[in-house]
């Protein structure tokens, strides 16, 4: 490939929290100086910035990028901001690895910002214009009915209980108690997630990640610099993205193509072949429990509808074969929609140096994965890294 | 590095911070209106709903009849070709049971349930299908697979809207109509 090597060399994060004090821009400054520091850089030695940040809408800030660009750093530099959804955060270190492997650039502070609680008195309701405004809006939709929708859907064709789902919720919950930046940690069974409020059934309360405001950012650099720079660098040694229809009632919502398409182009990008093998640790996204599952089906990590056996015979614990969401996902840390996917891609990079601590995944793990979702069920991004 | 050696930035705040003020804020409710044209596949799809009927669009190339009705097929990118007129029955492809309104608040507990669900239209391409509400059916009688028929508004009272079908309603086997008969 005629791609430039690029590796991540540091990480910030703030708290994950359902209604921060800070800013917007003071929780960017937070995730950004963090991620700096931790690998002794400074501001003037970035080349370029860029930001992701999922809708306006939460913020009620219009052109948002330029309003958090001062948090993120940008200030007299190439800045540019990028949204696809809820699939950002993992589009964000795609973003900025473009800027270094096409060589424009040698350092790049990727910043991933999300305010949800600035949207009273639910953001859900910031989410009305995201559905077609001619035949979908007038039906007064929200986002919990179409997952409610495809969890059915998922359940009908592989003959799932909403119990073999809940464990999905019952495992990331438990590993957030572990994060420190995780905002709902807690100890949980599937009877609790069974019992609590149905919202949309087959979606009850428990089986969600919540809103949430925080911040995450990474420094990327060219392979010539992340050398100087640390002693374990890790690798974006594959990328993918690709979305599909906005007809979504058009589409068979079992199963995740896009996400697979996304999937195949990362993996043929660093060489993976048997994806369930090479892939030693994974954070797929999690909004909702069954996603995790959808998304570990297109990623082609198990056979299709086979992801909740893995799951309830421990496979994807921390100490299973095939670790899913170590972290403790969007479901336990919190969902501030494109901190968490970069919350995500923080998780592998600390897994794969061996810094995770108590979450740390036996077996000195190599090669790990993150990936996101978003838009209306048509987003998938995916980011292949390696120590 | 490891994340447990950094304070984090967040601060979490209470709601009783809010309330009593220990924290300010400033609010706003915009006002915005927005006018959306129907477009010309969209334009057409109203129009026939106001007729009472729903109508979809081919593609020759990709044989595919498409719903809701574009003027483009984004498989072939090329003009789609004809009108179609559809069925107005089709098949439950997946439902959900719905206790919030879009807004996030509860629905009260004398409000019935919402039922969205997927419907499979009948005539058009298989797996095609549009969101819609179900209704006229207790919610524990339904399945996916469910053969479902429109029920539509009075011609006086459509206005070329997707609600001029009001909800898909159970297409009753005739078995059921006889149970009912034999009651009476």
């Amino acid at each position: 490939m005629a791609y430039r090597k690029v590796a991540i060399v540091g990480a910030g994060i703030t708290k994950f929290v359902r209604r921060a004090q800070e800013t917007g821009k003071e929780l960017s400054w937070q995730a950004a100086k963090m991620a700096l520091d931790s690998c002794d850089l400074s501001l003037e030695q970035v080349d370029c910035v860029t930001l992701g940040t999922a809708p306006d809408a939460f913020d009620g800030v219009h052109m948002k990028g330029e309003y958090l660009a001062d948090g993120a750093g940008a200030w007299r530099k190439p800045y540019m901001r990028h949204y696809v959804g809820g699939g950002t955060g993992v589009f964000s270190p795609i973003h900025g690895w473009f800027h270094v492997a096409s060589g424009m650039a040698d350092i790049v502070l990727v910043v991933a910002e999300e305010k949800m609680s600035s949207c009273v008195p639910h953001p859900q309701g910031a989410f009305l214009t995201i559905f077609d405004h001619t035949t979908e809006q007038p039906l007064k939709p929200n986002l919990i009915w179409i997952f409610a929708l495809e969890m059915n859907r998922y359940m009908q064709a592989y003959g799932l209980s909403k119990a073999d789902i809940a464990l999905v919720s019952v495992k990331n919950k438990k590993n957030a108690i572990d994060h420190p930046a995780a905002q709902i940690p807690e100890e949980i069974t599937v009877d609790d997630v069974l019992n609590s409020e149905t919202l949309a059934w087959p979606v009850n309360r428990l089986d969600i990640s919540p809103a949430s405001d925080g911040a995450a950012a990474i420094v990327l650099a060219s392979e010539r610099v992340a050398r100087r720079l640390t002693d374990k660098p890790v690798w974006i040694d594959g990328v993918g993205f690709a979305i599909d229809t906005a007809y979504w009632a058009t589409r068979d919502l079992c199963y995740p193509t896009y996400v697979e398409t996304a999937a195949r182009q990362a993996y043929e990008m660093a060489g993976i072949t048997e994806p369930s093998k090479q892939i030693h640790v994974a954070e797929p996204y999690d909004p909702f429990d069954y996603k995790e599952l959808h998304h570990m089906e297109g990623l082609m990590l198990c056979p299709r509808g086979k992801a909740a056996q893995l799951t309830a015979d421990g496979v994807t614990q921390r100490d299973g074969n095939l670790p899913i969401c170590p972290s403790g996902g969007a479901l336990g840390v919190g969902n501030p929609i494109a901190a968490t996917g970069l919350m995500k891609i923080i998780e592998i990079f600390l897994q794969l140096r061996g810094e995770a601590g108590k979450r740390q995944v036996p077996g000195n793990p190599t090669c790990g994965l993150a990936q996101a979702w978003g838009d209306l069920m048509q987003m998938g991004t995916v980011v292949v890294m390696r120590s | 590095m490891k994340l447990e050696d950094y304070k984090l930035g967040g601060t979490a705040l209470r709601s009783s911070d809010i309330k009593q003020g220990r924290v300010l804020s400033t609010s706003w409710e915009p006002d915005l209106a927005y006018a959306w044209d129907d477009g010309v596949a969209i334009g057409r799809y109203l129009a026939e709903l106001k007729n009472g009927r729903i109508i979809g669009r081919a593609c020759h190339t990709c044989n595919r009849i498409m719903i809701p009705p574009r003027m483009f097929c984004e498989l072939c990118f090329r003009p789609s070709d004809e009108w179609v007129i559809l069925e107005d029955t089709g098949t439950v492809n997946t439902f959900s049971i719905v206790h919030v309104n879009w807004d996030a608040s509860r629905r009260g507990p004398k409000e019935k349930p919402l039922i969205p669900a997927v419907i499979e239209i009948d005539g058009a391409s298989e797996g095609m299908g549009i969101m819609h509400m179900l209704g006229g059916v207790d919610p524990d009688e339904i399945t996916i697979g469910m053969r479902v028929k429109a029920v539509w508004k009075k011609p006086e009272e459509r206005e070329g809207a997707i609600t001029d079908i009001l909800h898909f309603e159970p297409v009753r086997p005739k078995a059921t109509k006889q149970r009912a008969g034999r009651k009476r």
